[in-house]
């Protein structure tokens, strides 16, 4: 496993430098460097002298991919991608463009962003299996197939539908909740039910038409079948013997979500104001601020692929016949 | 048998939790008596705290770099320049803030020696303007003040584990204040000269103050690399200490407008120790920078520094107590202002800004109640506003009803469309394109612009001035001749048909180019927008179709545009410019040919120059208010109408509302350290939250009747199925 784990992580090395590469590429393709000074310092009352201050400052006056007038390996090492992708995969994520500093501002806005979308995965997940058995348990029937065509529909409605929907409902006109923002401990229950609610709700019609089907093709086998002819009840046969089998990819696919929890939803935090890594990273988008940017993107790519190290491991833990090689 | 009977305790169960789940959220919502979606935790509405929304996080609150309204909002409640824009006077009129009078302003010849106030601008070398403090003002607490009993700071040299545990600077023990002196006024000024840091008018100061740029070479040449010097080791020429309570700031030239950059933050006050105290290794990691926590004298000192959610300002406790201003403007006055009069401010105790980027749940959480103070947002701009027969804005019944109040102010901004005058076909001083380019500022209908996409939120501009700065003239008085006439003692837009023959004149027959035999085709360069922009662009488009122009949308991100308008590749434009301080000169030096954007770098973004204006514009410039200088006001706006390098467009109105619980909230377009003044009945706020948003409780009872009917249909099946004579059904399918 260990073997197994280290050639991954070696395999994860190039996937980080194409997507640092990519990052890279796609946003100096729409900012340049004096865009960026222009945007941190103001359109106002700015002098070129101050741009070109501000670019020498943070390295940006360098070239971007390559130096063609440093001798050496130095026309790749005195450019932009090197010195700032470099100290990336040292976890080092230095200062942001308005001179902030990313890992502290990633170690405090993480834990907003845990906070909604920690119990949407464990809810989801919950109401998804549970709204998925009850199907199984009627399969065939009105019901069931009523119950899949308002999953289409739920699939087929926006997620901002979802959120404004239910700002108006639960926080104007029933004024249950506030319609956003945050609170630190334990007063953020407030904050967070209705954006879990909403991650909820909008994940049900794709999670419980997946689960469905896993568990579809469960109910058909012996060991179930072997189940009912003991006389157990239906209920009982599909909580004992039906749920943990058809748990097996449902938890792996929890499991390749998981380390990702902590980049945040970019559309549910703005909307909600909850001050998480996603609206960090709509914001830096918004302030055109690459340090940011960059850092959030290569976390992401790390975490992503932390997940799927974790399936995999996670696949070889609960099903003894697959072997890590 | 037994697992039914197990079944049927357990969906009891389940039915009882959830019901007690229910009864808990409602318990917690409503366990400190505040409505449930009340978003102010943590604070007592029934106090004297003001809520209020911000839209943008701030970049900086260093008063040397910060310069927009985002930040504006923050640190001029927080810092104190010398002087300030007095409250309740119109015209806008500076006034002593931490000074005890207004500066002492004395001219020198090259020589040095002292002349006369009526001296003639060109004799003038130097200008000397000597302040005095008032005395007795105090810093907010800080541990950058902080001694021993030796006399040692406390907190100048703080162990790395120390500052790796601080959230804020406020964590450390022991706060201390000090008073201000002249010397603090003075390290301001010298930091413009600061290699590493940003200030924008660290160019124009440069220019300014004498010995400013020496000293600025001298620190780079010194300290190349160093974030933090002690600039005390420094002298500069052109800012000198006196003595505690006074200092002298010497310019170049005569520059009567710099007292009101005397009124901004970038000429506030910072105590070295601060600087010091932030310089300490380890504090930038822990986002502890003198950028984003300030330290000043003024009314509020910042205690909640989280600009991703939440920023709070609590009365500084050592401010000197200022008195809420007598001396209203006629138009201001009222019965309110004047029982306010003399009143100690700040009033309020706490101001708490949260972050609140969508424009919806701000205008719910104000109709909750829960903002104190709100604009309008353009979608509900028809429903809460409409105006009467005399033109004048009314609120809807709904919010009159609920006591809110409407306060409208036209800001000192001017937003226009531009001509590139290096074009060379709108461009230039030649008749035919002087004569395109009226016609085209008669075809745009900027009052049916106003009406159609400002929802009225706008005043036709007749000149680069706005309303409020000297020089802009109101009726017919100020109405600009080459766009508008006089028709019943009405102003209106002169008729298309004089624009159709201005093109004529112009060469352009029904609008067509005799170069090509078709339709002249016009440029117009802007920012890509959504979808909600293609109206504005399609009616600029019919615009210029009236006069037989073929318009050419280019739109482009926003980074290509800034670069078309430095670059001057741009053909036409929208542009807008809002004032620095109150002073004709802050928008007629946008049309001063030294400043264009291509050649000077300057903000004149059309690059109009004309010799004559030029020639009017250095004249003026070192004028103090007098009839001449309105003279030259005039005969520059009278040249610029002419010349129509702009076609005008107009001046913003804001319009915004404010419950019926906050007092003395009068808009000042310009001043922005208005917070002090502001007042709040918390307990009619707290009253009234409670009243507006009592949660709607039907749902729940049922929700939980039908619990109640599933859990009596459970029972019953569950007794039925031990009935014998009843076989039991099985939901079990083969």
């Amino acid at each position: 496993v260990i073997r197994y784990g280290i050639r991954r992580i070696l395999y994860a090395l190039p996937i980080l430098l194409g997507i640092n590469l990519i990052t890279f590429v796609l946003f100096f393709v729409v900012n340049s460097p004096d865009d960026i000074a222009r945007m941190q310092l103001g359109e106002k009352r700015l002098s070129p002298e101050a741009v070109q201050r501000w670019k020498a400052e943070r390295g940006y006056d360098r070239p971007l991919l390559y130096d063609a007038t440093a001798p050496g390996i130095e026309g790749v090492t005195r450019t932009i991608l090197y010195e700032r992708s470099l100290a990336l995969f040292r976890f080092d994520f230095g200062s942001s463009d308005a001179g902030r500093d990313i890992g502290r501002d990633i170690a405090t806005r993480m834990w907003p962003s845990l906070a909604v979308a920690l119990p949407t995965l464990v809810l989801g997940v919950a109401v998804n299996v549970l709204v998925a058995l009850g199907v199984v348990a009627v399969r065939g029937s009105a019901l069931d197939r009523g119950t899949m065509v308002a999953m289409v529909a739920l699939m087929s409605i926006s997620a901002l539908f979802f959120i404004i929907g239910a700002q108006y409902l639960f926080a104007i006109l029933l004024r249950w909740v506030p319609i956003s923002g945050y609170a630190d401990g334990t007063g953020a229950w407030r904050f967070v039910a209705l954006p879990v609610a909403v991650g909820v709700l909008s994940g049900l019609g794709g999670g419980v038409r997946w689960y469905r089907n896993l568990f579809l093709e469960e109910v058909g086998k012996d060991y179930v079948r072997t189940a009912r002819a003991k006389g157990l009840p239906e209920r009982l046969v599909l909580l004992r013997h039906l749920l943990p089998n058809g748990l097996i990819p449902i938890l792996t696919g929890i499991v390749v979500v998981l380390p990702s929890l902590f980049m945040g939803s970019l559309i549910t935090e703005s909307f909600f104001a909850i001050p998480g890594l996603g609206s960090y990273t709509i914001d830096a988008l918004r302030n055109q601020d690459f340090a940011i940017v960059r850092a959030m993107v290569f976390l992401g790519a790390v975490l992503y692929m932390l997940g799927l190290l974790l399936t995999d491991l996670c696949y070889a833990l609960v099903d003894p016949r697959i072997r890590l090689e | 048998m037994q697992e039914r009977k197990v079944s049927s305790g357990s969906g009891i169960g389940w039915v009882a939790v959830a019901v007690a789940a229910l009864g808990l959220v409602g318990a917690l919502a409503g366990c400190d008596g505040r409505p449930w979606n009340d978003p102010n935790v943590g604070f007592d509405p029934a106090g004297p705290i003001l809520f209020q929304s911000f839209s943008e996080r701030p970049k900086h609150l260093d008063p040397l770099s910060a310069y927009s309204e985002d930040e504006s909002l923050f640190i001029s409640q927080i810092y104190e320049p010398p002087l300030q824009y007095a409250f309740l006077a119109r015209p806008f009129r500076l006034e002593p803030l931490t000074l005890a009078r207004m500066p002492e302003v004395v001219f020198e010849a090259a020589d040095g020696t002292s002349l006369p106030p009526d001296a003639p601008p060109e004799a003038i070398a130097f200008t000397r303007y000597r302040l005095t403090l008032a005395p007795g003002i105090r810093y907010q607490p800080h541990p950058a003040f902080s001694r021993d009993a030796a006399g040692r700071f406390l907190h100048h040299d703080l162990a790395p584990a120390v500052i790796a545990g601080l959230r804020t600077p406020y964590d450390l023990p022991g706060h201390a204040s000090r008073l201000l002196e002249a010397a603090d006024y003075v390290h301001q000024i010298k930091r413009l000269a600061h290699p590493k840091l940003h200030s924008p008018i660290k160019a124009l100061m440069a220019n300014t103050i004498v010995g400013l740029d020496t000293l600025a070479a001298r620190l780079r040449e010194a300290h190349p690399h160093d974030d933090y010097i002690d600039l005390r080791a420094f002298e500069l020429e052109g800012a000198r200490v006196i003595d505690p309570l006074r200092f002298e700031i010497r310019i170049r030239g005569k520059y009567p407008q710099f007292l009101y950059w005397l009124a901004m933050p970038f000429f506030a006050p910072m105590p070295w120790e601060v600087e010091r105290f932030h310089a300490q290794p380890g504090m930038r990691e822990r986002n502890l920078m003198l950028d984003w926590w300030p330290v000043g004298t003024g009314p509020y000192m910042l205690v909640e520094n989280d600009p991703n959610r939440r920023m709070v300002l609590a009365r500084n406790p050592h401010f000197r107590g200022e008195r809420f201003p007598h001396d209203a403007a006629p138009a201001l006055a009222s019965p309110a202002l004047a029982a306010a009069a003399g009143r100690p401010l700040p009033a309020i105790d706490r101001v708490v800004f949260s972050l609140e980027k969508e424009p919806i749940p701000l205008w719910h959480k104000f109709l909750q109640g829960y903002y104190d103070l709100a604009g309008i947002p353009r979608e509900s701009f028809e429903q809460v506003v409409s105006f009467g027969a005399d033109g004048g804005a009314e609120l809807s019944e709904e919010l009159r009803g609920r006591g809110v109040r409407l306060l409208t102010a036209v800001e000192p901004s001017t937003i226009y469309t531009g001509f590139n005058m290096r074009d060379a076909v709108v461009g230039g001083d030649s008749e035919r394109a002087r004569k395109l380019r009226q016609a085209i500022s008669i075809a745009l209908d900027v009052e049916s612009f106003i009406a159609i996409f400002r929802t009225g939120r706008g005043s036709p501009a007749s000149g680069p001035i706005p309303p409020g700065i000297p020089g802009h003239l109101e009726g017919v008085a100020g109405m600009n001749p080459v766009t508008h006439r006089l028709v019943d003692g009405r102003i209106e837009r002169r008729p298309i048909e004089d624009a159709r023959r201005l093109m004529r004149e112009a060469g352009y027959p029904e609008g067509v180019d005799p170069a090509t035999g078709r339709a002249l085709v016009l440029a117009f360069d802007t920012v890509a927008g959504g979808p909600e922009t293609q109206p504005v662009l399609d009616w600029h488009r019919k615009q210029f179709a009236r006069i037989g122009i073929d318009l050419v949308i280019r739109a482009t991100d926003y980074n290509r545009f800034q670069d078309k308008i430095r670059g001057g590749s741009a053909q036409i434009f929208q542009w807008g410019w809002n004032a620095d301080y109150p002073d004709p000169e802050n928008f007629l030096f946008l049309l001063h040919g030294p400043q264009a954007k291509v050649e000077g770098g300057g903000e004149n973004a059309a690059n109009y120059r004309n010799p004559a204006f030029d020639a009017l514009f250095e004249r003026f410039r070192l004028l103090e208010p007098s009839a001449e200088r309105d003279e030259l006001v005039a005969r520059m706006v009278e040249l610029v109408r002419e010349d129509a390098p702009w076609a005008w467009g107009w001046h913003p109105i804001t319009y915004s509302l404010h419950h019926a619980w906050v007092h003395e909230a009068i808009p000042h377009p310009v001043a922005r350290n208005t917070l002090k003044y502001r007042r709040v009945d918390g307990p009619l706020r707290a009253r009234l939250q409670a009243a507006w948003n009592a949660p709607v409780l039907w749902p729940v009872g049922l929700a939980a009747g039908v619990l109640a009917l599933l859990v009596a249909l459970r029972v019953r099946r569950t007794r039925a199925a031990r009935d014998p004579a009843r076989p039991a059904t099985s939901g079990v399918r083969p």
